[in-house]
């Protein structure tokens, strides 16, 4: 197929679990970088830096490319250095969203702040898959994880308005079930300017559904298309800070958790 | 070239003549002098400088920034180092050539941030995770800080490790006339090649490092790999020949690597001293002192602390000697002392200070006429 | 009418019957059999009415699915 030159064919089939969300981001980025081509995107002109955990696996070692797969929160510190060396390079950071948004929170908000031109794509499961399916900050509340069984009772972050309070220039959300605009995004963010950031909702069902599948379907498959349902699409980008979400599957009003699972996805900031 | 400069900035002008591009670091003391020395020469010659949020990222942009193709370096004092080690045991795993400098203070924790110590011995040895050797180098002079901080970045790049330099702040904070000499050889970073990234396949030796953006699609990671980096983490063969590749890179390598100097060392020296670092200093005064006065004491200055120079000790140098007692001076409560009570067939004294100054000759002259 | 082939790798199928579910002409179906992996495998049951929407090659999480136009000999899309 069209991705195969991309691809580390010997390392196929993927490690990840049936139906997992993330082997389709895996698919959009690489569509996202063959569509590029027109705009000077060239795989061999990319690194690409990735963290620990399930998420840090879709480059490393897929990617027929450079990739560094780093220590656990750190990929953005690490891309730091590579695009400072060599801004030729087009420095692309795939991980979790625990790897970047709890132990590498303080690297996603000073890379947003510095506005280094940099693309971070966070494939969010909303809960640490490799690691067994603990909460994350990213956890919805209600969700049934390895460490809240009777559900999560702590407000999740909004990832978006988390780096758009830190400064970043490019912003969107979308899910894996949207891979057409999911793309959309990639390419956007790829010839950015600045610091771009994706958060891409991607499921996770072996730890998330399996222990919520009332609210995030029952089966794998379940669990993708019901990201159409859930999802809403911006009218416009000022919509992410009136929205009464903070973005993940079941979002907080305040510090109540609010049981309607909705999702705001769409291009938030392109300065 | 003499030069009347402080410690601190005679590391910084040494990285820029061993050719260091890429400086990431954090503020703290008494290290900083190195980062704002770095701030105003790497721009001179078209390297990149940038100060980020705190340790963990600056060893991580360091690591990043090699891997682009830079020489590149950090520096720190004990506590930032103990944050740093995450990424400086990635550097082993993934044989990234990078210097790291440790302006030692007084600790644990904060401690004194103003006064010397050499308490960080240990924790360079020992801090990162899993199994593997390092190279930790012990100046003693303004003009060591210039002269083993080209080392430091030559040997990395030689071994593919991160090396460190290992100074106290009696010597970081030294102020002295120094030489600053233009006829050090330097390694350059190995060009491109077409031989694996990790390792020679066919004996386990070190390979050239290679640089993303060369075409090659590398693949780094900090799990266990092959030569060709690909994840091996069910691989018994595969872990075993990576730590013996980390371990014996450095070990079978020990004649080259180790430094030191021997002062009234003879046949007929009885009492050693074995001192490093601004201790050192005050070693060598003793050691004339006792001399002046009939002892017959002599001094091993360590420049190189890890490896430790085993050989040093091997018995058909040391065994027919003289030498019935050894004396570890040490400005912590004894961390090289335990190198040298493992092979020394000897006794070993030690005397140790942890009060945040400097051990003088005097003390060191007592503790010999003591023993 | 534009015709499309469709190729599903067994070796990659896990199975997850993305692509059952999100074809919208009903095109695929999960087979009985197992993979070689021990998965069910996705299977074509009517290729004749693809619409080559590709939105089942797009949504495997294996990259094991492939849509191509028939007359053009080209991945469909
Ligand atoms: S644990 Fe979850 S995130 Fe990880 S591979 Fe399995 S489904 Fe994907
Ligand atoms: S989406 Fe892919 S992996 Fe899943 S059943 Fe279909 S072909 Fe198999
Ligand atoms: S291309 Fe569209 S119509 Fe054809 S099998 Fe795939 S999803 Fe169904």
């Amino acid at each position: 197929m069209i991705l195969d030159k991309y691809l580390r064919s010997e390392v196929f089939p993927t490690p990840f679990c049936q139906g997992c969300g993330h082997g389709i981001l895996m698919q959009a980025i690489l569509r996202a970088v063959d569509e590029s081509a027109s705009d000077g995107i060239d795989i061999d002109k990319m690194a690409f830096v990735s963290g620990i955990g399930c998420a840090a696996w879709i480059p490393s070692p897929h990617f027929a490319a450079d990739t560094l797969h780093t220590t656990h929160g750190r990929p953005i510190a690490f891309a730091t250095g590579i695009k400072l060396v060599n801004p030729s390079l087009k420095v692309v950071v795939v991980s979790g969203d625990g790897d970047l948004s709890a132990i590498g929170g303080n690297h996603l908000i000073h890379s947003a702040r510095r506005n280094l031109e940099l693309t971070v794509i966070c494939a969010n499961n909303s809960i640490y898959g490799m690691t067994g399916g603990q909460v994350a900050p990213t956890t919805p509340c209600g969700i049934k994880t390895a460490t809240t069984q009777q559900g999560s009772t702590e407000p999740p972050f909004d990832l978006c308005r988390l780096v758009w309070g830190a400064g970043a220039t490019y912003i969107a959300r979308s899910t894996v079930y949207h891979i057409r605009e999911l793309i959309k995004y990639l390419k956007n963010a790829f010839l950015h300017q600045g610091f771009s950031f994706i958060d891409v909702i991607s499921p996770c069902y072996t730890h998330f559904g399996r222990r919520n599948p009332q609210r995030a379907g029952a089966t794998p498959s379940e669990m993708v298309l019901n990201l159409k349902n859930i999802a809403i699409h911006a009218k416009s980008p000022q919509e992410l800070f009136t929205f009464p979400s903070v973005g993940t599957l079941s979002p907080p009003s305040g510090r109540t958790c609010n049981q309607k699972d909705r999702i705001l996805i769409g291009e938030f900031t392109t300065i | 070239m003499k030069k009347f400069l402080q410690g601190n900035e005679a590391c910084a002008l040494g990285a820029i003549y061993a050719g260091c591009r890429f400086y990431a670091g954090y503020p703290i003391t008494p290290s900083s002098e190195i980062m704002e020395r770095m701030a105003v020469e790497l721009p001179k010659v078209d390297g990149v400088f940038i100060q980020m949020e705190d340790e963990i990222a600056s060893m991580g942009a360091v690591v990043g920034a090699a891997w682009a193709g830079a020489k590149a370096m950090t520096a720190t004092s004990g506590p930032g180092l103990t944050l740093m080690l995450e990424n400086i045991g990635y550097a082993i795993m993934t044989e990234t050539p990078c210097v790291v400098v440790d302006i030692q203070r007084a600790g644990p924790s904060t401690g004194q941030a103003t006064k010397p110590a050499s308490g960080d011995i240990m924790q360079v040895r020992w801090g990162a995770s899993g199994d593997y050797e390092i190279i930790a180098l012990s100046p003693w002079s303004v003009t060591e800080m210039y002269e083993m901080t080209i080392q430091a970045f030559n040997l990395s790049e030689t071994y593919r490790l991160p090396v460190f330099l290992m100074a106290d702040e009696a010597v970081g904070h030294l102020r002295e006339s120094a030489i600053l000499s233009k006829d050090i050889s330097v390694i350059p970073r190995s060009g491109k090649t077409d031989l694996p990234p990790f390792g020679n396949p066919q004996d386990n030796s070190v390979t050239p490092m290679p640089a993303f953006g060369q075409g090659r699609k590398l693949s780094v990671t900090g799990s266990t790999h092959d030569h060709w980096g690909y994840r091996k983490t069910q691989s018994p063969e595969v872990q075993a020949k990576s730590v013996s590749r980390f371990c014996n890179k450095i070990l079978q390598h020990l004649g080259k690597i180790c430094s030191y100097e021997k002062y009234f060392v003879s046949e007929d020296t009885e009492i050693l001293v074995i001192a490093y670092g601004f201790t050192a200093r005050s070693a060598l005064k003793a050691v004339e002192v006792a001399r002046q006065k009939s002892i017959k004491a002599g001094l091993i200055r360590l420049k190189t602390l890890w490896p430790f120079p085993y050989m040093l000790f091997h018995p058909e140098c040391f065994g027919t000697s003289n030498i019935s007692k050894i004396i570890v001076p040490e400005m912590n409560q004894g961390q090289i002392i335990r190198e040298v009570q493992r092979v020394a067939d000897r006794d070993v004294f030690s005397y140790n200070k942890s009060d945040g100054t400097v051990i003088t000759a005097l003390e060191i002259i007592e503790k010999i006429e003591q023993i | 009418m534009k015709e499309y082939s469709i190729t599903i790798r067994d070796d990659l199928c896990k199975g997850c019957a993305i692509c059952v579910e999100i074809c919208p002409k009903n095109i695929l179906a999960m087979s009985p059999e197992s993979t070689v992996s021990g998965y069910l495998l996705a299977q074509i049951i009517e290729v004749k009415k693809c619409i080559g929407c590709m939105e089942c090659e797009l949504h495997c999480p294996d990259l094991a699915i492939e849509v191509i136009d028939k007359n053009e000999k080209v991945p469909a899309g």
